[in-house]
């Protein structure tokens, strides 16, 4: 297997801390894998419109980029990455006729046939490193630490590039059973954070991210695991909002599931990046010494 | 409030283009209102995504042009992921959008936005608003 990483614009600014820790985590799980080194934006969102091919042209650059350094497989952090990067994939390996039009209109590229393996880290360590390796590199088990998995859409929707059942997902349960984290389920783990709403009616998202923290405290919760940066920013970077709007909120410190991964396996705690999430993020794991320094 | 159907209300080219951008059959819809209790946004749309797909059926461009439904849209799938007829509901959200955008009216003005309020807004959220909302 030869792994092309694809980072994203995100992770190389705003969630470093996704980034950060996930290079320390493939470091201590001695996965080999190279970073593309020339890489576009993958456009965020997969075009929904039949007759618009032109948003294609991002994604599908990008795997053409990971073809040309001999990858077989596209790794990837970020959920709207992986979802973009997969959907495209997809249509390229599916529909000749799109595939053709697209192959045409990029006629200084090679022709791309969507014979990549595109993958989210989560189904990676899964399928191909396996929940019982994780369990063995584990170094400190999160023992006692009540998280909640958070899928938010785009990692399991829609079902042809889901990492898991779209209705009722388990993958990230399984990975935090892995981690010696007590899993706590709630209704809201696979619901909508507002996502780009926040651009266009930034208080529907923000009462969407108030529900589902406040459905995962109800259940138990005193931390949230995600994936997405937008997720991310909905739920963990507006809270102040949400405090200061929302009767009853409480502050839910909230964890790329990297950043456990990374604590998990007794990476050193400036890699773990745990300074750019929320304080509330920190203060827990001291609270539970995973991290004592 | 009633809603005239006549030859003066249905919009026969609208909704065949509809059909076209989206490439989804809105008569397959059988109104059984599965995708308006998964919608996340139900309490903040004008009409649930299963009374929109009616409309459509019924031609009624008009009606549907005052109505946030698509605006308000996050494209979260859980409707696809439900719908008992297959329909791939977002895309149908997509094409009403982009009647709109198509046509060079915004949804959101990118020089109207504060830079405050958007300054730590991640990458994603910007592309991804702006795709959808902008022409």
């Amino acid at each position: 297997m030869k792994i092309s990483y694809y980072p994203g614009c995100t992770l190389k600014t705003k969630a470093r801390n996704l980034e950060d820790s996930a290079l320390a985590c493939l470091k201590a799980l001695d996965i080999e894998f190279e970073e593309l080194p020339r890489w576009n934006c993958c456009g965020a969102v997969y075009s929904l419109a039949d007759d618009d091919l032109i948003h294609l042209i991002a994604p599908v650059r990008d795997l053409i980029r990971a073809k040309e350094r001999g990858a077989d497989t596209v790794l990837t952090l970020c959920s709207m990455c992986y979802n973009t990067l997969a959907r495209a994939n997809k249509l390229m390996a599916e529909d000749e006729e799109k595939r053709g039009t697209i192959n045409q209109f990029m006629d200084e590229e090679p022709d791309y046939f969507g014979d990549l393996k595109v993958v989210h880290f989560l189904d990676f360590l899964r399928d191909d490193y396996g929940w019982d390796k994780v369990k063995e590199k584990v170094k400190v088990p999160l023992t006692g630490l009540k998280a909640a998995p958070y899928y938010g859409c785009t990692l399991t929707r829609p079902k042809e590039v889901a990492v898991d059942r779209p209705d009722k997902p388990t993958i990230l349960h399984d990975f935090l059973d892995a981690l010696g984290a007590t899993t706590v389920d709630f209704p809201s783990t696979i619901e909508c954070c507002g996502t780009y709403q926040v651009l266009g009616n930034p208080e529907v998202a923000l009462k969407r991210s108030q529900g589902i923290l406040s459905d995962a405290t109800l259940h138990g919760a005193e931390a949230l695991a995600l994936a997405c940066p937008l997720c991310d920013f909905n739920l963990g970077r507006r809270q102040d909002q949400m405090l200061e709007k929302f009767e009853g909120a409480t502050e839910v410190p909230i964890f790329y599931f990297t950043q456990l991964l990374a604590v998990a396996l007794g990476v050193a705690p400036d890699d773990c990046r745990l300074d750019l999430n929320r304080p509330s993020a920190l203060s827990l794991l001291k609270d539970k010494q995973f991290i004592t320094v | 409030m009633p809603q005239e159907i006549s030859d003066k209300t249905i919009n026969d080219r609208w909704r065949r283009r509809i059909m076209e951008i989206s490439g989804e059959n809105v008569y397959q819809c059988m109104q059984c209102g599965t995708c308006a209790a998964s919608c996340p946004m139900a309490d903040d749309i004008d009409a649930s995504p299963r009374k929109v797909m009616a409309l459509i059926q019924f031609g009624q461009a008009e009606a549907l042009d005052h109505l946030n439904t698509p605006w308000v849209c996050a494209s979260c799938h859980m409707c696809v992921v439900r719908c008992t007829r297959g329909i791939d509901l977002p895309r149908v959200m997509e094409a009403l959008r982009l009647t709109k955008l198509r046509d060079n009216v915004d949804h959101v003005e990118p020089s109207n936005l504060q830079p405050e309020e958007v300054v730590d807004l991640p990458q994603i959220a910007m592309v991804s608003g702006l795709r959808k909302f902008t022409s």
